[in-house]
């Protein structure tokens, strides 16, 4: 298991350092500073295997953090934790800076007694984490006997999520669908990958224990229903807003993973999704979706090369949505090489600008509706080298934001159950958004 | 430490004073200061005292003389300050144990508290502080809080009892803790079983033998219950404690995987890594023809993808195990090649591992496009990826032959590009290309010529000399080109120089009219001038191949060569089973058995996949780890002589610690590599077998297939046996086991089959008992034997002459030779065996005792002995205990010498005996042994050393056998 875990600043100086196991010398700290952060070249692995001690890091701004061990541990269990850790460690102070942390150190060498014991990662919520470990310091000394055996039995209860005697005036929730969509284009327009990675984010504000169950357009159970002849699910039609697809009824998602409170066994067997929420804002749902995606941007590039010292690139952007529908923060990013001594742009739409420090012409336009064009043309000077190797020619590389998913995806409905509290389903207030992002979304030219 | 000299300026949260400004204080007698303020009266300043002192202990100042006045402010109702006292104890505890035994009355008192909270802090604490004397003060506290009312008491006093362990095992095990902690599993409280099974596993780890995981149908569903319900920690320590458990039979393996599959969609890595792992094990346990079977592959294919949108640091953690998962089960990825392509903006380390995987994964149905990928990453940026995807175009080639056309001629634009490292990179799998196909792709040597100039490195150089020397004879100016090298052969690196010198005696073996200059003048380089032992050597054999025979040395060098095999980097199979069973941890990352990267005991057990069992037969191993580890007992602690004689000092040399291994370890230099263990293990069996085999002379030095290391066995062993096979005849005496039946009649239509072995003046022998049992005649009787490990071959036809009637027996004794095809078996003495008569085939396998293959010229000198006892790695030592035998030490020794096995020296100390032994076997491997008697203990202990750790089970056993008979 883990023996030890360390935060340094990006000086290599130590931070937080805290040892769990007894195999862990000091000079395991030095080890790390000298062999990774102070290593001259880029770093070629995330583990690093120092005199037989195992170094795992993740880097958060300019931070370090290193979880070492001795023993052949889960290492998909340790990097798991760390990111845990960093968003425990968000979750009470913010950003993770070197001056948050200095600031904080009483309170993150308490979280590392709690959330870590012998090295074996124990209960790492937020939410129940924050009952009886405070910024002020811990709570504990002047509570009631019932308010410690509750903080306790949520700790290592089976819904550790979620206290007992939550209550709102207004019941509400907020289900936000994010997409990011990814793509990889060759130079003439043949997709060579692509993929939707989106997210269902939920902010619920819910009294009680409430037993929620969500549906959406998964072609499985549409299929499903379609046999058995049961379709009356679908009757809330006021979730199912934002659409730009084209009629298109169901979608075949690849896969699909679930914040821990949903049922996993009964999703394995149904493919429902039924959950107790956890109180305020978190993560539903990932899915990842390959076929069918509506790519809302194509770019088309065009670089040609006038002798040694010009380069004439042109760059084309459609649009492909519902023309009532507007796309926001568009960017193209056109790479230039390395001696680029002058550029000149003209565009039809938005703002250009040749970034020498970046080498890159960055290309802005604020919105732009669906199944619209727009065109860029470059002229870039060259200095003239030596150099044999040719320019790499690094893919055109466009971000963007549009209000529908691209994978397809419909919220179908989202049903709260409280048989305890007195309000239904109907009461609940519920909002639906759909957002779709570039991820990594490249042309190559 | 220069920040904590900072001043900061505590701007954050208004007016309240952040804990930064106790980084900042670093004037001299601060430690006074922090004394005085530590004894105040007030609380406040106390705690602000408590927290200056942990910030100086951050950053590495010593502040343990301050240990009296911390622990003195531990008596407090304050939590938060009796957290800051408690980490400063966790750490400063082992330096003074002393002082810390004044903190042991709070401890107690605390795990009485009325507030859960902290009576889990306070057991919690207490297993940190690792001082002896402290931990008999823990043992109430702790059966206390294992039987706890409060859950949360309960969980964190579970990791305690490891805790404990890691201090004082045996504290543990007398106090009855492991009987507490295995209670726990069945606790009511999901997160209390999850560290129950966690500690459980880790104190489990460093008994390889003892089955205190005593995995059985009702635990393990007692697992999986909580498997539903635990936190996602609690999920991977169940998972992970699942993977050890070997289900009976395909029905119980079935059932398992779909209670684990669920757990294929958690948004925890980890999680899904650890059940990938479950269902890759327990899925080998299942019939493929199974429907579930392959519903089960395709419900893995999508989690892998999904691994692969994380965090780059997971990304690269799942494509390592992918990559074994790849190389396991190909079918489950082998439609997902576009996720693997690599983005521009992957950490270079995520980019490498793609590649890899994609090589693996590139088919004929895909090839078009891996290639266009592949050729886009070479003009790339990273060296080292670049590189990868040179050579990754090479692997296309000869993996998937459709497309060898399509890589060479992208191989060709590459070089063309005139980058100095993608040139020299695809020379050198060019050359593998060639090897592949020979004859196919002559045209594009004279483009490689071209380039000849811009090498530098020494693999691309020897590449292309190999590329001139095998194509002598259609290069014009081969000797020209060659000679070009020969300037500076003193400085080319030794696999340059070995190269160039086969490639010129090949050359003049092609073209002899025109080159005798230049052979001569490379040979006497090599021969002359060289100062590196290989390259003497092999000068000398081509000088006297040449200059005695041309047309034998024209069979040799210019030889065929075998086709090099597509998969050149596959891991060895022993070993991706193995890793396979590690999936998720750091072994998989490493792709290295995790004894090749953890000290001690821990993790040296190796791993196993189970194998098929049908529901009807069970397999009487509840657990993988004693499955594997072999019945091989714990070692006791060798006894250090403190004299100084001759093999005294041996002993002293480099035994320090004790070994304590559990099964013999195969070879450890090894496993280091990641090289093919059974290879290398055979390899050595064959001992001194070392010929000159046809490739040594192709010089083919850059062969991509992996040849294990030869253990340098003594030369010449094989020899020896030849001459001892008629040999020098010792007394009778050997120890020979009695008869046993091998083939019964039943099996055998009615001839049934009984016999042992024996060496008899030098001449194995295999007694055999024939019976006809049947109604009728036989005759025509033969016999034959498979391929086995030490060679064992008749020697002669069956005597069988007369025809076997009904009723009737016959004894034949039939002279068996070594000199046969070798096979490494498991067991490694055993040995199947064909009989025909004139009714049918039958077949039977048998165990011969290994002492009959112990020759008898076995005696060491008594220097080689001591030398040689050196020379073996401590890790190929094992030791045995002989129970219950009465013999003293000079009558085991005569009766052992009847079976070859020769006494060197015999030492006493302190009433022990200790015999020195040594043994040879028939293919020349020596066994070293170290008997140790007791005046009255009837238990020995022995210690073997060998080359081939493997024979030394075979080995006890036949001491064993000899000594109690």
């Amino acid at each position: 298991m883990i023996g030890g875990l360390f935060i340094y600043n990006h000086k290599g100086e130590v931070l937080i350092s805290r040892v769990y196991r007894d195999d862990i010398g000091r000079n395991a700290v030095d080890a790390f500073r000298v062999n990774v952060i102070h290593a001259r070249q880029q770093v070629r692995s995330p583990v690093t295997n120092i005199a037989r001690t195992s170094f795992f890091h993740v880097k958060r701004s300019n931070i370090w953090l290193a979880a070492v061990t001795k023993q052949n541990v889960n290492a998909a269990m340790v990097f798991e934790f760390l990111y845990k850790m960093c968003d425990v460690m968000a979750s009470y102070f913010g950003k993770i800076s070197e001056e948050n942390i200095k600031n904080n150190f009483v309170l993150i060498y308490e979280l590392l007694d709690e959330i870590l014991d012998f090295g074996y990662p124990q209960n790492s919520e937020t939410g129940s984490l924050k009952t009886f470990i405070t910024q002020q310091g811990i709570k504990g000394q002047h509570q009631t006997k019932e308010e410690q055996s509750q903080i306790t039995s949520q700790v290592t209860g089976q819904i550790g999520w979620r206290r007992e005697g939550i209550k709102y005036r207004r019941n509400e929730l907020f289900l936000d669908v994010l997409e990011s969509v990814n793509l990889l284009m060759s130079p003439q327009g043949q997709v060579l990958s692509a993929h939707v990675s989106g997210r269902v984010v939920m902010k619920s504000y819910l009294s009680g224990m409430p037993e929620c169950k969500f549906g959406m357009n998964d072609k499985i159970i549409i299929d499903k229903a379609g046999k058995g002849g049961v379709t009356n699910e679908a009757g809330k039609s006021d979730l199912g807003g934002g659409g730009s697809t084209s009629g298109k009824q169901s979608i075949a998602i690849d896969d699909c993973t679930f914040n821990q409170c949903v049922r996993l066994s009964k999703f394995d067997s149904e493919r429902s999704i039924s959950f107790i929420p956890p109180d305020g804002e978190y993560e539903l749902m990932r899915y990842r979706t390959t076929k069918d995606i509506i790519l809302p941007f194509r770019v088309i590039p065009l670089v040609r090369e006038v002798g040694r010292t010009k380069l004439e690139v042109k760059v084309v952007i459609k649009s492909n949505f519902k023309p009532s529908l507007l796309a926001q923060k568009i960017e193209v990013r056109i790479p230039t090489p390395l001696n680029t001594s002058g550029v000149q742009v003209i565009c039809m739409k938005g703002k250009a600008k040749y970034k020498a420090s970046e080498n890159a012409i960055v290309w802005k336009i604020k919105r732009m509706a669906g199944m619209k064009e727009s065109q860029i043309s470059a002229e870039i000077e060259l200095l003239p080298t030596n150099d044999k190797k040719k320019w790499a020619r690094p893919p055109i590389s466009m971000n963007f934001e549009v209000p529908f998913a691209p994978s397809g995806l419909k919220v179908r409905y989202l049903k709260v159950f409280e048989s305890k509290l007195n309000y239904s389903d109907h009461d609940v207030i519920k909002w639906v958004r759909y957002i779709g992002r570039s991820g990594i979304y490249e042309t190559r030219c | 430490m220069e920040w904590a000299n900072q001043l900061c300026e505590n701007r954050q949260f208004g007016s309240k004073m952040t804990d930064s400004k106790y980084f900042t204080t670093t004037k001299k007698g601060e430690i006074f200061e922090l004394k005085a303020e530590l004894n105040s009266d007030k609380k406040e300043k106390k705690k602000e005292a408590v927290k200056k002192v942990i910030a100086s202990m951050t950053v590495g100042k010593d502040v343990s003389a301050l240990f009296p006045d911390v622990v003195n402010c531990m008596q407090t109702d304050n939590l938060e300050l009796k957290k800051l006292v408690y980490l400063y104890l966790m750490n400063y505890a082992k330096s003074q144990p002393d002082m810390a035994i004044m903190a042991v009355n709070t401890f107690v008192k605390d795990c009485e508290d009325a507030n859960p909270l902290i009576r889990a802090l306070a057991v919690r604490t207490m297993g940190c502080i690792r001082v002896d004397k402290i931990t008999e003060y823990l043992c109430e506290p702790l059966r206390k809080c294992l039987k706890d009312e409060d859950p949360y008491v309960r969980k964190t006093a579970a990791v305690c009892v490891a805790k404990l362990h890691d201090i004082n095992a045996q504290l543990v095990e007398d106090q009855g803790f492991l009987d507490t902690l295995k209670d726990l599993i069945s606790d009511s409280n999901p997160m209390v079983v999850a560290n129950a099974v966690a500690a459980l596993s880790e104190i489990a780890e460093s008994h390889p033998n003892s089955n205190l995981l005593d995995l059985n149908p009702q635990s393990i569903n007692k697992l999986l219950t909580a498997l539903n319900e635990c936190t996602e920690w609690g999920q991977i320590f169940i998972l992970d404690c699942l993977a050890n458990y070997t289900p009976r039979d395909d029905r119980e393996s079935q059932s398992i995987c779909e209670r684990v599959t669920p757990r294929l969609s958690h948004a925890n890595s980890a999680v899904v890594l650890s059940a990938v792992k479950v269902l890759m094990k327990f899925m080998e346990m299942l019939p493929k023809d199974l429907d579930y079977y392959s519903t089960l592959l395709k419900k893995l294919a999508p989690p892998l993808v999904t691994l692969l949108s994380a965090e780059p640091e997971l990304q690269y953690v799942a494509l390592r195990n992918i990559n074994l998962i790849v190389q396991k089960r190909p079918e489950i990825l082998k439609h997902e090649m576009k996720v693997f392509f690599v983005k521009y903006n992957d950490p270079i380390y995520v980019k490498l591992e793609k590649l890899d995987i994609m090589i693996r994964l590139a088919s004929q149905a895909n090839i078009a496009q891996v290639l266009a990928e592949l050729k886009e990453y070479a003009t790339e940026v990273d060296v080292d990826f670049v590189r990868k995807a040179v050579r990754a175009i090479g692997r296309c080639a000869i993996k998937v032959e459709q497309s060898a056309e399509r890589c060479v001629s992208t191989l060709l634009d590459l070089i063309q590009t005139k980058v100095n490292y993608v040139v020299q990179e695809a020379i050198v799998v060019i050359k593998d290309i060639f090897r592949k196909y020979p004859n196919k792709y002559e045209s594009v040597i004279a483009t490689l010529c071209e380039n000849l100039d811009s090498l530098d490195e020494p693999e691309a150089r020897a590449a292309m000399i190999w590329i001139v020397g095998e194509y002598a004879e259609r290069i014009d100016n081969a000797d020209e080109l060659l000679e070009s090298f020969l300037e500076g052969f003193h400085d080319e690196s030794t696999q340059v120089q070995l190269q160039l010198l086969t490639a010129i005696v090949k050359l003049f073996l092609k073209k002899p009219t025109e080159t005798q200059e230049l052979v001569q003048q490379v040979l006497s380089l090599a021969t002359q001038d060289s100062d590196n032992p290989d390259l003497r050597d092999r000068g000398y054999i081509y000088w006297r191949l040449l200059s005695t025979d041309p047309v034998a040395a024209k069979e040799v060098v210019l030889a065929e060569k075998p086709l090099i095999s597509e998969e050149t980097d596959l891991i060895e199979p022993t070993l991706l089973e193995e890793l396979i069973c590690h999936i998720g941890t750091l072994a998989s990352v490493y792709h290295k058995p995790p004894s090749a990267f953890v000290e001690g005991s821990r993790g040296v057990m190796h791993k196993r996949l189970p194998a098929r069992t049908g529901s009807g037969e069970s397999t009487e191993s509840p657990d993988v780890g004693t499955a594997a580890g072999g019945s091989a007992p714990e070692a006791a602690p060798s006894i250090i002589p403190s004299q100084g004689d001759l093999l005294g000092d041996l002993l002293n040399l480099d035994m320090a610690p004790p070994t304590t291994s559990g099964p013999p370890p195969p070879t450890t230099g090894m496993q280091m590599g990641g090289m093919d263990l059974l290879g290398g293990g055979l390899d050595s069996l064959l001992g001194g077998d070392i010929g000159g085999s046809p490739a040594m002379g192709a010089g083919f030095g850059a062969a991509p297939a992996v040849m294990p290391a030869s253990l340098n066995a003594p030369v010449g062993g094989g020899l020896g046996d030849l001459f001892d096979l008629g040999g020098v005849g010792m007394p009778m005496g050997a120890y020979i086991p009695p008869k046993i039946v091998w083939l019964p009649a039943m099996k055998a239509k009615g001839l049934e089959i009984s016999g042992t072995f024996a060496r008899r003046a030098g001449v194995i022998q295999m007694e055999l008992i024939l019976t006809n049992k049947a109604m009728s005649v036989m005759t025509d009787f033969a016999i034959q034997f498979n391929r086995n490990s030490f060679g064992l071959a008749p020697a002669g036809p069956l005597q069988v002459l007369t025809p076997l009637g009904p009723n009737q027996t016959i004894e034949v004794s039939l002279p068996l030779s070594t000199v046969g095809p070798v096979m490494k078996m498991d067991p490694l003495n055993n040995l199947q065996v064909a009989v025909k008569n004139n009714i049918d085939v039958f077949y039977f396998s048998c165990q011969y005792p290994i002492s009959m293959l112990f020759v008898e010229d076995g005696k060491m000198e008594r220097q080689v002995f001591l030398a040689t006892w050196k020379d073996i790695p401590n890790d190929n030592e094992s030791q045995f205990q002989i129970k219950d035998c009465h013999l003293n030490s000079d009558a085991a020794s005569s009766k052992l010498q009847g079976s070859n096995i020769f006494t060197i020296a015999k030492r006493t100390v302190e009433g022990q005996d200790m015999l020195y032994m040594s043994i040879k076997l028939s293919n020349g491997i020596w066994v070293l042994a170290e008997l140790r008697v007791q005046a009255g203990n009837p238990n020995y202990t022995i210690s073997l050393k060998c080359r081939a750790p493997e024979v030394s089970q075979c080995v006890f056993q036949c001491y064993e056998a000899v000594l109690k008979n």
